[in-house]
């Protein structure tokens, strides 16, 4: 078959194809790869037989075969998941993503959209331009890609009429130009006949443009962007006895030359290049794409997810941040709760703190939107707890695309892209630096902190808090007390009782918590405060020690035999919905930093038990502060 | 690291060496070895393990081994399942991996070329293909529930063509099974299958017969096919693979026995 390829490859090019259900993606990629000669004899009987048995093109070989191989795929006859091809002529060795065009698999279409340097976008030439082919011509520009050619298919089908496809190109063109796409070529092709793919033909004499295959050979891909500052995130420190400390990474951007300052982010430790070291050989440079184990002398700490980079334009670093998201999972974000970040090679707890606007796909127009649901683009404000070395994904995909895991299922619940950091939280946070927490909760002779209780209904939660409240006042502290129901009259007034506004609810809570233990304070929460996610939301905003959480135990039958508000008595009856504890969730505490079982202990033995607690642990200043320093 | 002796596992292996030096690769190598392997991988891959300063575990199911299954009594379906399929979850289940690397290309089948470089399985070492984390950019999630496990695959986007360059590039050794050599064979069902040693029954008319023949992908003996060559060096042999108009896959004669086979297996744990 192929002629033997020469001993070096020649560059790759990745691309993907994409566009909506059934416009003929997975057609044209079997097609190019038959075309090709890229297939094996043995496959292609393979394909034969199975065309004659679920091809869509009856006895004929249906070419979507060689690419669509699970066998749901083939049965139902559409794309579910990304197929990834590689070919090669001697121009160009490709390597190609088939991306599905149903709306309901749009996150695996984004998969293969990310790493791709083109977009094929394939229209039917029936059908035009679709509401799905703009949404993954979106997608495709959103994950970085910045080219992209439009291929017209089943051109066989409209007898090759030029006036359908000049009006298919003219709409394409106000797509592209909107979401500034370079994008110069539309090809009129048929996968059914193979025209204008690997040959021209003389199915259309009108058009004198390149094949698809061709135009994929000499498109110029090359963004800017090779002469940027050197920039590595590390993977992995490499330590294999105390001699020897080696910072593994993959350039990311820029170059690297043995002697070179660099500054470490987010620590800004300076230090140079000692060694670079690929497999058991030594380099004197190294450039973007190059996979190499860095030594430095000075040796200062650095660890996982830091990014080594050039001493003179170091890597920004910050903890607020303008995003893109696609929303991945089933379950929609909801402002407020916590996921884990993950941006290069480093993890961190994160959530997002507004939702600015959600994109409608079809005609770009910001929406206003309370959440973002599955396969919604929107953009956001994010808050990390901590600041992370990164530049805007426009400068580079490697430091600046991030996904969202949900802790609680381990899913992938987006993934998304850094516009630009959000400078004004670090700024305030600076000025308040000179009179800090401490100074404040040490003048007070106590230590500030947060004590938040959490139990079902009638559990206890605001006696005890009383009681501690009182008990804390009478010893001469300054404390606060939040409690679940008078918080509702007032600060959460305008909340109801739906899922985003309960967690916005907690967040404000929890918040209004964070600034006072901030100012100094002891704040005791008696919220019910049913979920994990919510509980580990609030416990994130503070440093540690500074949120005890307390579970005010008392079960179920306990809870309603006491109802002092009568609410499980209308629960039960069914009068009103979403009660914790008969028709929502409690989600016990796994660890809480202590249990008190009500139905045991008297409300003051609970008290006792808890400034015990607070006593031995967490033990007040002795003097009051001189200085801060 | 899954490491099955062949020439993808001599480049991950190589990649690992080269990724963690001068540390040796923090993991050990495991190897399911069905008792049916060429003697010559057994030979390669004690050295290698060796050379890469690495611990070699090797894993047998006892209980098949007990019994007797063998491809030729048993049948290679279910000879795979109880010496491959059911040894592999055995001995990820002493082991208790969260992650395993292996060599596994997309190019190699179709289904695999659905697959995510990291590939999500679930504590019967299934695969679900429905059910793949988006894998946007380099970005993994790495996250496990208890008994979860993930697939690794570097080479996922690697093909043929790629490996056999990069190990003439980087000058990887390979089990000599892939260069051209006088073997002793028999002809059966048309294909060539070396008579590796005296466990192998010969059929009525059977005779053993010296040939020059060399392997494009290596196995089980009894169940992978040779093919007649000359090419006794790296450049030869790549000339005559990239010149192959079938696939690597034809040797092994276990996955064609019916439609969507290999995503079955996968299914069910194996690789
Ligand atoms: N007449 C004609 N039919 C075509 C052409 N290209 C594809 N088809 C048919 O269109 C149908 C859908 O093709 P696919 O390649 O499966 O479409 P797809 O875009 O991959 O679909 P999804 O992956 O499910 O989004 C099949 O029946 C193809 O045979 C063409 O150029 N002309
Ligand atoms: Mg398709």
């Amino acid at each position: 078959m192929a002629p033997a390829p020469p001993p070096t490859p020649p560059p790759t090019l990745r691309f993907v194809l994409c566009g909506s259900v059934d416009d003929g993606k997975s057609t044209v990629i079997g097609r190019l790869l038959y075309d090709c000669r890229q297939v094996f004899s043995d496959e292609l009987r393979r394909v034969e037989r199975d065309s004659a048995r679920h091809g869509t093109q009856g006895k004929a070989t249906d070419f979507a075969l060689l690419v669509d191989g699970l066998r749901d795929e083939r049965e139902q006859g559409i794309t579910i998941d990304v197929a990834y091809r590689s070919f090669e002529t001697p121009r160009r060795r490709f390597l190609v993503a088939d991306a599905p065009g149903h709306e309901q698999y749009t996150r695996n279409m984004a998969t293969g959209a990310s790493t791709a340097d083109l977009a094929v976008v394939l229209v039917d030439a029936r059908r035009g331009v679709l509401p799905q082919t703009a949404r993954h011509t979106r997608i495709a520009a959103l994950f970085g890609v910045r080219h992209a050619v439009l291929a017209v298919n089943k051109m066989d089908l409209v007898e090759w009429d030029r006036d359908v496809f000049e009006a298919i190109r003219v709409a394409w063109r106000a797509l592209a130009g909107e979401i500034r796409l370079a994008a110069v070529e539309a090809i009129p092709v048929s996968a059914l006949t193979g025209a204008n793919l690997t040959r021209n033909g003389t199915s259309a004499p009108w058009y004198d443009g390149p094949t698809l295959l061709a135009h994929l050979e000499t498109v110029d891909v090359e963004g800017a962007g090779a002469d940027r500052p050197f920039r590595m995130p590390v993977q992995y420190v490499n330590r294999p006895h105390s001699d020897f400390r080696g910072y593994c990474g993959r350039v990311a951007a820029g170059a690297v030359a043995v002697g070179d300052a660099v500054r470490i982010s987010p620590a800004g430790t300076e230090s140079r290049v000692e060694s670079i070291i690929v497999g058991e050989g030594t380099r004197d440079r190294a450039a973007r794409g190059d996979s190499v184990t860095l030594t430095l002398a000075p040796d200062v700490d650095v660890t996982r997810g830091d990014v080594v980079a050039d001493a003179d334009a170091p890597a920004e670093a910050a903890d607020q941040f303008q995003a893109r998201l696609v929303w991945m999972h089933d379950e929609p974000l909801a402002v407020g709760r916590r996921y884990t970040l993950k941006l290069h090679s480093r993890e961190v707890g994160a959530a997002v703190t507004r939702i600015r606007h959600r994109l409608d796909v079809s005609n770009g127009h910001e929406l206003a939107a309370p959440v973002l649901r599955l396969n919604d683009l929107g953009t956001v404000n994010l808050a990390t707890d901590r600041p992370v070395p990164f530049a805007p994904f426009d400068e580079s995909r490697e430091l600046g695309g991030f996904i969202l895991i949900d802790p609680a299922t381990n899913a992938t619940a987006a993934a998304g892209t850094i516009v630009f950091p959000l400078m004004r939280a670090a700024n305030v946070k600076w000025q308040h630096l000179d009179v800090s927490k401490d100074v404040r909760s040490r003048l007070k002779l106590q230590r500030a902190q947060c004590v938040w209780l959490t139990g079902m209904s009638a559990s206890g939660k605001s006696t005890i808090a009383n009681l501690l409240d009182r008990r804390l006042t009478i010893e001469g502290r300054h404390t606060y007390l939040l409690d679940g129901d008078n918080v509702r009259h007032g600060l959460c007034r305008d909340l109801g009782f739906t899922e985003a506004d309960r967690v916005e609810n907690i967040r404000r809570v929890a918040e209004v918590a964070r600034l006072m233990v901030d100012a100094g304070l002891i704040v005791i929460v008696a919220f019910i405060s049913p979920f994990r996610s919510e509980r580990d939301y609030a416990r994130g905003l503070f440093e540690p020690g500074d949120f005890v959480e307390v579970f005010v135990d008392a079960s179920l039958e306990a809870c309603a035999e006491r109802d002092p508000k009568g609410l499980y008595a209308k629960a039960l009856r069914g009068e009103i919905r979403n009660f914790t504890g008969v028709d929502s969730p409690y989600e016990r505490p796994e660890h809480p930093d202590l249990r008190l079982d009500t139905e045991k202990l008297s409300p003051e033995e609970c008290v006792e038990r808890l400034t015990d607690k607070l006593d031995r642990e967490f033990p007040a200043p002795h003097a009051p502060v001189t200085e801060d320093r | 690291m899954l490491y099955s002796i062949g020439k993808d596992s001599s480049v991950l292996l190589h990649l690992a060496r080269k990724a963690f030096w001068p540390a040796a690769p923090p993991f050990p190598l495991l190897h399911i070895d069905t008792t049916w392997k060429f003697r010559e991988m057994i030979a390669f891959r004690d050295r290698a393990a060796a050379e890469a300063g690495v611990e070699l575990r090797v894993h047998t199911n006892e209980d098949g081994l007990r019994e007797g299954v063998n491809p030729f009594d048993h049948g290679s379906e279910r000879y795979t399942d109880v010496m491959k399929t059911v040894a592999l979850r055995q001995a990820l289940d002493e082991g208790g991996y969260d992650i395993i690397f292996v060599g596994a290309r997309r190019d190699e089948e179709k289904s695999r070329a659905k697959e995510r470089v990291f590939s999500l399985r679930d504590a019967a070492h299934q695969w679900d293909p429905k059910a793949q984390r988006p894998e946007p950019w380099n970005l993994y999630n790495t996250r496990l529930a208890p008994g979860e496990s993930l697939r690794v695959s570097p080479l996922s986007n690697w093909t043929e063509a790629d490996v056999w360059r990069y190990i003439r590039a980087e000058e990887i050794p390979i089990v000599p099974l892939y260069y051209a050599a006088e073997r002793s064979v028999v002809e059966r069902d048309g294909r060539w299958i070396m008579v590796d040693d005296d466990r192998m029954p010969l059929l009525p008319g059977e005779e053993p017969q010296r040939r020059r023949i060399r392997f494009r992908t290596v196995g089980c003996y009894p169940l992978t096919a040779a093919v007649e060559s000359d090419a006794d060096t790296l450049d030869a042999v790549i000339a005559e693979t990239l010149a192959a108009d079938r696939s690597e896959r034809e040797g092994r004669l276990i996955d064609h026995d019916r439609d969507g086979s290999m995503e079955v297996k996968k299914k069910q744990g194996y690789f």
